[in-house]
């Protein structure tokens, strides 16, 4: 499902919201949460799960053509952990589907 | 500190001009779908922000931290998310406190 299938979805349950309103209310939470980690700030959603920044320290890698050794600095990565509700939900519907590829 | 329901549903009353019911809503229905689209066994990918990916673990041996003693870990379906491009280049810059 990509974000314009999702923003189709709720439109079709908030039919008394213009398309428009639900479209521009998506992008919208999905920007929050972004500026949210962006300034450091944790995001939890009960059930659902929160979400947090995990720190890498600094480390050296190589430069995979040259071979070159090159000092990264420490940075933050997100972190995702689904909340007791979801990974109950998505385990009890193993037995149920197959996952889909696409 | 967290971001949580409540402040994303003053955020579209705020900007959206949604009302606080449309509002809530709105919020609850997001973090309702999404996991409908899990649960039927879809990955979900919210461009901008990443994807929530879905994988089988079988079984495998564990144990009990406090007793030491050896139980198995059920094979079982888990969610993964896989930050974008974007929003790890956002969060990289982050220079905050070591979490």
């Amino acid at each position: 499902m990509t974000k314009s299938e999702l923003i189709e979805i709720i439109a079709k349950r908030q039919s008394h919201l213009a398309h428009r309103d639900v479209e521009l209310a998506v992008k919208c939470m999905i920007e929050q949460m972004g500026q949210s980690l962006a300034s450091g700030e944790r995001i939890e959603i009960r059930g659902f799960g929160s979400f947090s920044l995990h720190y890498r320290p600094p480390r050296f890698g190589r430069n995979p053509k040259t071979g070159d050794s090159v000092a990264l600095a420490g940075k933050h990565v997100p972190h995702f952990k689904p909340g007791k509700e979801l990974r109950e939900r998505v385990d009890a519907s193993r037995t149920r589907c197959d996952i889909c590829e696409d | 500190m967290a971001l949580t329901k409540v402040d994303m549903a003053e955020r579209l009353f705020d900007d959206l001009g949604l009302n606080k019911r449309e509002a809530k809503e709105m919020v609850e229905m997001f973090f309702e779908v999404i996991p409908e689209a899990l649960e039927q066994g879809y990955q979900v990918k919210l461009s901008g922000f990443g994807n929530f990916d879905l994988r089988e673990k079988n079984q495998r041996p564990g144990r009990n931290p406090k007793t030491g003693e050896e139980i198995p870990i059920s094979a079982r379906r888990v969610v993964t998310f896989r930050p974008g491009q974007k929003l790890k280049a956002r969060v990289e810059a982050y220079a905050g406190s070591q979490q």
